[in-house]
């Protein structure tokens, strides 16, 4: 009787914080959508310009703002958006003439493709590129990643994405240039899952495959290398932080390797906090760098998000917006659980 | 998302990054990349909304439009005061000059395989007046209307078709409006198969193609690619590439890498400082035309001084064409100062104005403002209108006329210039469709000045209250003689030169950079007669 007790009240508990945590999220995206609506309807634009152009006559302008609901008080247009949100509809982008979920399920890959490949550069050089600076703080090798991190966080992407143009793909020849296949291979290839690299991989088209990569590698390495910058940087200080513990200075009394004490149990201490930085590196990767995505042609989520904000195309904004809030609740989420495998003391008993 | 650096310091750092590393690494190496039978265009087209040529009214439609569709006439792009008929075998107009009779060629076809009659051809004009979208007043200012139309434009054989204008028209005009998509055929039996709601197959063509033209639309993948083919089943001849593949290529400086690396066969939005820079490598080639575009400042007449003549006037003299025409708009304009661009029947091109302080003063010491005054402007951030509007505020200030200049993004001063808000503002105006009536219409009549007109054309957006001239634009549409109909708007721009509060700048020319294998590229005076199944490949 008691253990069922027990269990009833740990499971009374349980799904008292589930839903708690419910509540917290539904609360998110409706503040998130109430911002962005808002702000859309006070930006000075005229949304049916978008559509009509400058040239319509004013009885087309009329009918086509009556089309919109935009003649109703604003809460209202709010309550119809959110309701039909809620049934699954997140409308048509005005600009493309598709459903927005169809524009999303089209440039959200080609950003998740870019983001991903540069957070496991950014992460994968940055981490030890952080570690190695810590360790050795203050000698020649710090400065010099201190160097490379500065450069990365003050020079603009948008010219050092030229730049990286001119040499690697117009002089060199080494990559792929600007847009994500070369024109050869747009059409032989039936997109699955949107992710280029996979559908050549599935189909077996490994001459596309390559093709696709080379035109990849060059956004991605640079957004890897500004997530590289932060990383690093946060790194190493999260390190050093660690490297004066007690407990470090009993490891190396008792005598443990110098490398074993950096990568067992310093890093390890070090990795929880880092794990929020590097989630939250990738989520700012995914919502689409507008920049890198202009001058490489790429057709991602960060382009469509800005275009459609320019020309008050609120529906995509605001499908976008979900998109880009999700990946954020969802790497939340994603670098708590984390927190639980990384850090024993976080788990509950 | 990283947008904190603006967009003039973007330009210059691309600038000189280029051209830094041109110089340290030599020239770039060609490496022609593209198939041969496939033409790649490096082009901004974030502006397309629609494949529906009842709909699709902007620059880049336009040019999918003009090769993708046929319409009754075409003018010849070479000489576009001469009209040919496209699908039109012979057409007459009536004595009274209201019923025009039309003849097809035999034996044409949709790209579907339904064969095209006269049927068709109604029905696209019919359709394109019901539906009433942007572009439906090029047909319907000839007085159809959604419950007359059937009866207006009727089928009165398998081939044969008759149009009744409510007015005499001048015959020139209404066949120069037919020449524009809105006047374009569509498959009328496809396009009813996939009709939703009585919507005559909109929503469906929206995206989707039913046309007869030289090429056909494969797919449209917005801000991303337009992939057009060979239309086997043309009755004309036949296009010499398999494929047009468009790629929308936002920034000018990529464009130009991908031009000169060869992934591109023409590059279509490059600035005069790429273009001066490709004329140096001998694998790439440039051409331009005259297009129907001209830019202006205008000077909102509810500003009660700038609603002075003498303020108008002066104005005029303080901007330095010459200035202008060689640096800013060098390849990609002509100043020109007139509301008709070069092209159209009947536009002059006396340029009287020129940089004249002095006179200026004096005009404005006449005005009562002798120590001039300050104004706002409303500019689009982009180039050149950035670059003149600066080059404005300097000359300007010499008069002592203070200029602020309230930057912004297209479609934000968009909105205040047409809610009648700015006090100057710096425009562009492309022609509707190839006569002059289509910039007499916006620039020279203002039939109602009222906040709530039906029409609000330019001339309105200025408040600019003009009786006269909006009698005689209305006459010229109605003049049958050639001679006389040309004489009248040369009239009408002489007074509009000397009176108007628009400060006519220049005339746009749009110029297109491409690999020298490629042949028979063109650019044509209107949008819509760029024709890419002309162009072969070596």
């Amino acid at each position: 009787m008691s253990t069922g007790g027990r269990g009833d009240v740990r499971l009374l508990r349980a799904s008292n914080a589930l839903g708690r945590f419910l509540v917290v999220i539904l609360l998110t995206y409706l503040g998130l959508l109430a911002v962005t609506f808002f702000i859309g309807r006070v930006i000075p634009i005229d949304p049916v310009l978008a559509i009509v152009g400058d040239r319509a006559p004013e009885h087309v302008i009329a009918r086509v703002r009556e089309e919109l609901g935009l003649n109703k008080p604003l809460w209202e247009q709010f309550y119809i958006y959110v309701s039909k949100v809620l049934q699954g509809d997140f409308g048509r982008s005005v600009l493309t003439s598709n459903p927005v979920m169809q524009d999303i399920r089209r440039t959200f890959p080609a950003t998740l493709e870019l983001a991903t490949l540069g957070i496991i550069i950014g992460a994968g050089i940055g981490v030890p590129l952080g570690v190695w600076a810590a360790v050795r703080r203050g000698r020649l090798v710090d400065q010099i990643i201190r160097i490379v991190g500065l450069v990365g966080y003050s020079v603009p992407i948008f010219w050092l994405g030229l730049m990286a143009l001119v040499v690697f793909y117009a002089r060199l020849g080494w990559v792929g240039g600007p847009g994500r296949i070369d024109v050869v291979y747009e059409y032989t290839l039936v997109p699955v899952t949107g992710l280029l690299l996979l559908d050549t991989a599935r189909a077996g088209e490994w001459e596309a495959f390559a093709n696709a990569l080379s035109h990849l590698i060059l956004p991605a390495s640079l957004l890897g290398y500004f997530a590289l910058a932060y990383i690093s940087r946060m790194t190493r200080s999260f390190m050093l932080n660690e490297l004066a513990q007690e407990y470090v200075v009993a490891a190396r009394a008792k005598g443990l390797s110098e490398s074993r004490i950096i990568w067992r149990h310093a890093l390890r201490n070090a990795m929880v906090p880092l794990v929020t930085v590097i989630a939250l590196s990738y989520a700012g990767l995914l919502e689409g760098s507008v920049l890198t995505e202009t001058v490489f042609s790429w057709p991602g989520l960060g382009l469509y998000i800005t275009n459609s904000l320019q020309n008050a195309d609120m529906n995509a904004v605001l499908g976008g917006t979900i998109i880009v809030g999700s990946i954020f609740i969802g790497l939340n989420l994603l670098s708590d659980l984390l927190y639980t495998l990384l850090d024993p003391r976080t788990r509950t008993r | 998302m990283k947008t904190s650096t603006p967009p003039i310091t973007r330009r210059l750092l691309a600038i000189a990054a280029i051209s830094a590393l041109l110089i340290a690494c030599g020239s770039v190496p060609a490496l022609a990349a593209t198939p041969r039978d496939t033409l790649v265009v490096a082009f901004a087209f974030d502006d397309i909304i629609t494949m529906d040529p009842a709909e699709a009214f902007e620059i880049s439609a336009g040019e999918i439009m003009g090769n993708t569709y046929d319409r009754l006439v075409r003018f010849e792009v070479n000489d576009p005061s001469k009209l040919s008929g496209d699908i039109a075998k012979s057409w007459t107009v009536s004595a009274d000059g209201r019923i025009y009779s039309f003849e097809l060629k035999a034996g044409l076809k949709f790209a579907s395989g339904n064969p095209l009659t006269a049927e068709d051809v109604a029905f696209s004009l019919q359709r394109a007046v019901i539906l009433d979208k942007t572009p439906a007043f090029i047909l319907t200012q000839f007085g159809f209307t959604k419950d007359n139309v059937k009866d207006k434009i009727k089928q009165t054989g398998p081939l044969t078709l008759t149009i009744e204008t409510d007015k005499s028209f001048a015959p020139s005009f209404v066949l120069n409006c037919l020449t524009a998509n809105i006047a374009a055929i569509v498959d009328k039996k496809l396009v009813l198969s996939k009709e939703q709601n009585n919507d005559l197959g909109y929503a469906w063509l929206k995206t989707n193609y039913a046309g007869s033209g030289p090429l056909k639309i494969r797919e449209w993948r917005a801000n991303e690619i337009v992939a057009l083919e060979r239309n086997d089943a043309y009755g004309g001849g036949k296009s010499k590439l398999a494929r047009v593949i468009y790629r929308h290529v936002k920034e000018a400086a990529t464009q130009r890498l991908l031009l000169e690396k060869g992934d591109v066969d023409i590059a279509r939005n490059l600035t005069p400082q790429d273009l001066a820079a490709v004329s140096s490598n001998k694998d790439i080639k440039t051409t331009g035309t005259p297009k129907g575009t001209v830019y202006y400042f205008s000077l909102n007449q509810k500003n009660p001084t700038l609603a002075k003549p003498e303020v108008r006037e002066a104005f005029k003299w303080l901007v330095d064409y010459a200035a202008i025409g060689d640096t800013l708009i060098k390849n990609i304009g002509v100043v020109h100062q007139n509301f008709l661009p070069v092209g159209l029947l009947g536009a002059s091109t006396e340029n009287p104005y020129k940089l004249d302080v002095e006179k200026a003063k004096a005009l404005l010491a006449k005005a009562g403002v002798p120590n001039g005054f300050k104004v706002t402007i409303d500019m689009r951030t982009v180039q050149p209108v950035q670059g003149i509007t600066e080059a404005f505020q300097q000359t300007a200030k010499r008069a002592g006329i203070d200029i602020e200049i309230l930057p912004g993004d297209g479609k934000q001063t968009l909105t205040k210039y047409r809610a009648r808000t700015h006090d100057l503002y710096i425009g562009q105006w492309g022609a509707d469709y190839w006569d002059p009536h289509s910039n007499a219409d916006t620039f020279a009549r203002n039939p109602d000045n009222a906040d709530d007109a039906k029409s609000k054309p330019l001339a309105w957006r200025n408040s600019w209250v003009i009786p006269e001239l909006t009698k005689k634009a209305d006459a010229a549409v109605l003049e049958r003689d050639a001679g006389k109909r040309r004489a009248m708007y040369e009239e009408m721009q002489a007074d509009f030169r000397k009176d108007s509060p628009f400060v006519m700048l220049y005339q746009q020319t749009e110029v297109a950079a491409f690999r020298s294998g490629v042949e028979g590229l063109k650019i044509g005076p209107t949008s819509d007669t760029t024709y890419m199944f002309m162009v072969s490949k070596r």
